[in-house]
């Protein structure tokens, strides 16, 4: 299956009649995504508490300053980044793993395949709340399987302690992930021709050098599609932590987002909430626009786009 | 190839389907053990005498019910606006292609990563001022308009494989260009329809954010959010927890199972360039 090819040179007439059939799209998402981000920009360069209605006097960019002056907000920074870093890393090897172990022909294939989407297709609630019971210090599997096994001397309080409630977090992230990479990388896996694997085999390329000299390389663009979605999605997880540990305890697993959110619902206060949102868009954007130039190669960025 | 690791490999197989699995199995014990034994330190592996008092107790809650129907209803309007306005625009950049198509899908691509969490003020503000919020339409349009980018993505992809004398032949029978998309293209694209249909549905029944803000109150509010909010209106009742969760999960269970070919088809259409 390939992607969309974009434009190609021969041109028919009925360019009104497709801008007609295009319009309500392009309409829908400028109306609800691209609008609303105007609005939010102007939102962030005024006061607008929604204890004080009618009052939403200009005021630059104090907003930003206090942000960038609150310390609340580079620990948010520093949990998103470790939490990005440590969830997608974990994500892509173990992904590689599960596409190069599926890719192969064995009886039930199927089967691996419909209990690998099963993890990709329920809610992130869900999963959060499993994850949160699994946890549970008194009543959780976790604990009972560790001691069990022998490697905990004595229960964890999993989501009370600030290193485990985001490791927690991280395990969940990475088993509700995982399977998606693999999809992904299994479909790029089955585009690599036999005759490739066959020439390999015939080298003498066998396990790691295998992987290492021929599947990686011709894996790069199905890798960096993997790694530009995770990444993206990762930086702006909301669900799984507003369940699991409402960013507790003490802020230890308050991620942007998250604190984005408290700052707009809890403390009411939209101005700063906006100007939050509107850092996030732009790391979002800058994100994406590093990912694919190191990815795809300068003239290449418009490939994925395709 | 590798002929001596092939039990290893099998038992790594098994290993990481189990890993899959475990967490919804774990669950599925959890909503038949009996109140007394839900709450024994350590857990027990298995209930002893099994028992549907959860799942009678979630049914007859009423606003769980409701809840789960308001998802149906939001997931179903999001997906036929998804599809109603992606399908005609995919069909013009995969087949009429005017000047800007990849202007136009490079727009999509770049809506596709947006952080929702930066909408939720100006739309909770643009909501307000609509007089919509706490309505089905305040979840369905944001909802639509997250699911329509991978939709055109998905159709564009579809149509574009189509061969071009598919409406050629219809159009030299007379029929016009949008007749030969609506009768002929349209049909023989019907796998890409599912597959984007169905990643629409799933995305609209699973999403949060939007779904906790704007639909603040009992009448509208979906499944995920009312069993978010499960904890706040008993004491973490987790067997109940478990219950509502399996049955929120399990329409998805059967589509996956279904349909696994068309969603892993979507899932990767476009995620590849060739």
């Amino acid at each position: 299956m390939s992607g969309p090819t974009g434009v190609r040179r021969r041109r028919r007439p009925g360019g009104g009649v497709a801008w007609v059939l295009l319009a309500p799209a392009v309409a829908l998402v400028a109306g609800l995504l691209l609008l609303p981000l105007a609005e939010g920009l102007r939102l962030s360069l005024h006061r607008v508490w929604l204890q004080v209605p009618g009052e939403t006097p200009f005021v630059g960019l104090q907003n930003y300053l206090a942000l960038l002056a609150a310390s609340r907000f580079w620990s948010a920074l520093r949990v998103t980044f470790l939490f990005v870093v440590v969830s997608v890393g974990a994500e892509l090897v173990l992904g590689l793993a599960l596409a190069l172990l599926l890719h192969r022909r064995f009886p039930g294939r199927g089967a691996a395949r419909v209990a690998g989407l099963v993890p990709w297709a329920l809610p992130t609630v869900v999963s959060a709340l499993m994850w949160g019971w699994i946890f549970h210090d008194r009543y959780g599997i976790a604990n009972r399987l560790l001691l069990d096994l022998g490697l905990l001397d004595a229960p964890l309080v999993w989501l009370g302690a600030p290193a485990t409630a985001l490791g927690a977090a991280i395990v969940a992230d990475v088993w509700k992930a995982t399977p998606y990479v693999a999809l992904i990388l299994l479909a790029g896996l089955q585009g690599i021709g036999e005759e490739v694997w066959e020439a390999a085999r015939l080298d003498g390329a066998t396990g790691l050098s295998l992987l290492a000299r021929v599947i990686l390389p011709l894996l790069r663009p199905a890798l960096g599609v993997a790694l530009l979605f995770r990444a993206l999605d990762a930086f702006r997880v909301f669900d799984l932590i507003y369940v699991l540990t409402r960013g507790g305890p003490g802020g230890a697993t308050e991620t942007l987002a998250l604190l984005t959110y408290q700052t707009l619902f809890q403390d009411l206060d939209f101005g700063r909430g906006s100007a939050l949102s509107v850092l996030m868009f732009a790391v979002n954007f800058a994100l994406s626009l590093v990912l694919l130039r190191l990815l795809f190669g300068r003239g290449e960025a418009g490939r994925v786009a395709r | 190839m590798r002929r001596g690791a092939g039990p290893l490999l099998g038992a790594a197989t098994l290993l990481a389907m189990i890993w899959c699995l475990a967490p919804v199995l774990w669950q599925l014990v959890t909503s038949l053990k009996s109140e007394g034994q839900l709450y024994l330190s350590p857990p027990t592996w298995l209930p002893w005498a099994p028992t549907l008092a959860h799942y009678r107790a979630v049914l007859g809650e009423a606003l769980f019910v409701d809840a789960v129907i308001n998802s149906a209803l939001i997931a179903s309007g999001s997906t036929a606006i998804a599809l109603g306005l992606g399908a005609p625009a995919a069909f013009a950049l995969a087949r009429l292609r005017p000047a800007g198509s990849r202007a136009i899908l490079g727009f999509f691509l770049a809506a596709a990563v947006f952080p929702a969490i930066a909408l939720v003020t100006p739309l909770f503000a643009l909501f307000g001022r609509l007089g919509i919020l706490n309505t089905y339409w305040a979840v369905i349009l944001p909802h639509a308009a997250f699911a329509l980018p991978l939709t055109v993505w998905i159709l564009t992809a579809y149509l574009q494989d189509l061969p071009p004398e598919l409406e050629e032949a219809a159009q030299v029978d007379g029929t016009s260009r949008v007749g030969a998309f609506t009768r002929v293209l349209l049909p023989a694209a019907a796998p890409g329809v599912a597959a984007a249909g169905l990643l629409a549905f799933i995305f609209s029944w699973n999403e949060f954010l939007f779904a906790l803000t704007f639909a603040g109150t009992d009448r509208t509010r979906p499944a995920t959010v009312a069993i978010a909010l499960f904890p706040g209106l008993h004491e973490f009742p987790w067997g109940e927890i478990a219950a509502a969760s399996l049955l929120v999960v399990l329409p998805l269970v059967v589509i996956v199972i279904l349909a696994q070919r068309r969603i892993v088809a979507g899932l990767t259409a476009g995620s590849l360039s060739g």
